[in-house]
């Protein structure tokens, strides 16, 4: 157990070292000088080339990518240098956002999916069983932007409940009430996902010895769904939201442009059309870490519950 | 060649016996249709601009309505759908070879090189699909090629993990052990009997994975780092009609209808069809 574990953990940091590594690469083997960029073309060859030293872009690659990598295993992800701040801070600022949004959206999902999975495995292939069928297929099939647009169009522009972009003035209602259309946008697909995921694994799980046991000693109907089908369903549920917290930032950036909401999706997104390197290697970065380390700590939550899956790796 | 077509038949007719296959079929060839007929059907000339007739809602002689420069959003639609369906049959062409390729090196070949891909493609999942493809739009500059190459990345460990398993566990199976023993070459294994095995779940994979491509192509160019106007695309219609919200609807409506459309065709489509031929996957079984 404990061998897998460590394993896990070492398999988490050398993705992403080596995602880290490449995306270093990338941005700086490609044409186009960054000094450059950020300096603009007219700057003086002096100033170029102190900036240059200062970044440490005159040391061969492998040694800037090691200097990186030894700065963000200290906790430094470097300097904005348009704003003269710590991308650090830039980062954590906006971080809080999208947490809220994407716990929000995950959440309502939860409340929904969850009850509608399990109604449609009680009545299976019933009409509402169909009809949850349908629904999911379509919730997960239609891309999270244009939900948000789409909820804009009616919410907002034509039916003005909601308000439509920002984050609110600062009151905790007004926060609350900027962040319901985009939590709906983020978490539509997931109600789909997850009325699925638990449909599938009840059915599975109903055919199983110890339901019918259950069953066979007289249990009431609801005592049999809920603390012995549902309470086992429940758990893949886990492994779907470790494993799709990339589709949930990802979903997280369109909504936060589309609302204009602060948030690191919407950080990354400037960062990038301003060619703010630092910025984009720092948030992509911690993305990443978060990405990684929650894909992880499902595998490992995983491995707990279901001891067959340790050997696989 | 008609044993294939008949397959054909049967396959087709298997899906349209479920109601959510036949309707995906019906949406899948519709959308093909309009984007391969799109110069035929297209009543202006996309990029005509007639600042005049702005923000038209829809009538006989604009089907769906004008933009903020007075082009049709029909005609553009249509365009925009040849340039989606494009992009997504190229880019998961090339991805499935590739993918097919490194996935039967890696189930076939020596394990040190089989540990060098799982690792590279782990690394490359391990940036949510958006994240990547920004910074690689940083880089590249937005343009219909720098999308495809996104997908192309960030499709290649789906259909080369896929592969892979397909491969080892075929590997070790009775039929190829004993072509090994009769002394078959590595080609004739490889094309004569893996590659017919991997590659009927690889298709089912790579159909359902347009849905995916499109959303993909029509986000970034909403977020303007795809398609660069005034080349008509869902997303760049999505994109203009969204920054007129309040002026007119018609805009953001029409862009996203074919979208919708299309991701649930080829979805209904996609689960049907593995409902046919792989029952083991069927979600009640």
């Amino acid at each position: 157990m404990l061998f897998y574990f460590i394993k896990r953990i070492c398999l988490g940091i050398l993705t992403i070292t080596i995602a880290v590594s490449m995306l270093y690469t990338m941005i700086h083997l490609v044409p186009g000088d960054p000094v450059k960029t950020i300096l603009g073309p007219r700057a003086s060859p002096e100033i170029q080339a102190q900036i240059r030293e200062k970044m440490g872009l005159n040391d061969p690659l492998p040694v800037q990518i090691v200097r990186f990598l030894g700065n963000v295993a200290q906790g430094d992800l470097g300097q904005d240098v348009f704003k003269r701040k710590s991308v650090n801070t830039i980062v954590f600022e906006q971080l809080p956002h999208t947490i809220y949004l994407v716990l929000c959206g995950i959440g309502w999902a939860i409340l929904i999916g969850i009850p509608l999975g399990c109604f449609a495995a009680v009545f299976q292939n019933s009409l509402i069983d169909r009809i949850v069928g349908v629904l999911s297929v379509s919730c997960i099939a239609i891309p999270t932007f244009l939900v948000a647009i789409y909820s804009v169009l009616l919410f907002a522009v034509t039916l003005k409940w909601l308000p439509a972009i920002g984050a609110g003035d600062g009151s905790l209602i007004s926060y609350i009430r900027h962040l319901v259309l985009p939590a709906f946008a983020v978490g539509l697909g997931w109600v789909g996902y997850l009325a699925r995921l638990v449909r599938a694994s009840m059915l599975e799980i109903m055919g199983e010895a110890h339901v019918r046991t259950a069953r066979a000693f007289g249990l009431k109907e609801q005592t049999v769904v809920f603390k012995y089908i549902l309470r086992l369903a429940i758990l893949p549920t886990i492994t779907l939201i470790g494993m799709g917290i990339g589709i949930l930032l990802s979903s997280a950036v369109f909504t936060e442009i589309v609302f204009a909401r602060p948030g690191i999706g919407r950080l990354i997104y400037e960062a990038v059309t301003s060619r703010n390197y630092p910025v984009v290697m720092g948030s992509v970065l911690v993305t990443t870490v978060l990405f990684v380390v929650s894909t992880t700590l499902a595998d490992l939550i995983n491995a707990i519950v279901d001891p067959r899956l340790r050997t696989k790796i | 060649m008609s044993g294939a077509w008949h397959g054909l038949f049967r396959t087709v007719r298997r899906v349209m016996h479920a109601p959510l296959g036949a309707l995906g079929l019906f949406l899948v060839v519709f959308v093909l249709i309009s984007a391969i007929g799109a110069d035929w059907w297209s009543t202006h000339e996309p990029n005509q601009i007639n600042v005049r007739a702005a923000f038209a809602s829809p009538s006989l002689e604009h089907f769906l309505g004008t933009d903020q420069l007075g082009r049709d959003i029909f005609s553009r639609v249509l365009v925009g759908g040849q340039i989606a369906l494009k992009v997504s049959l190229i880019s998961i062409g090339v991805a499935l070879l590739i993918g097919l390729t490194l996935g039967l090196i890696a189930g076939f070949g020596p394990r040190w090189i089989d540990n060098i891909l799982m690792v590279l493609f782990d690394s490359v999942r391990s940036f949510p699909t958006v994240m990547f493809a920004l910074a690689v739009v940083t880089l590249f500059g937005p343009s219909l090629e720098t999308i495809m190459i996104i997908v192309i990345v960030t499709q290649i460990p789906i259909y080369g993990r896929m592969v892979r398993s397909q491969t080892l566990a075929l590997k070790n199976s009775e039929f190829i052990l004993t072509e090994q023993a009769i002394g078959a070459g590595f080609f004739r294994i490889i094309f004569l009997h893996m590659l017919p095995n991997v590659i009927g779940p690889l298709l089912i994979l790579a159909s359902m994975d347009i849905p995916f491509v499109i959303t993909i192509e029509a986000g970034l160019s909403f977020l303007g780092m795809g398609v660069r106007p005034p080349t008509p695309s869902w997303g760049t219609i999505l994109n203009d009609g969204y920054s007129y919200i309040y002026n007119s609807p018609w805009p953001v409506i029409a862009g996203g209808i074919p979208v919708v459309l299309t991701t649930l065709g080829f979805t209904f489509l996609g689960e049907s069809l593995r409902d046919v031929f792989d029952p083991k996957l069927r979600k009640d079984a």
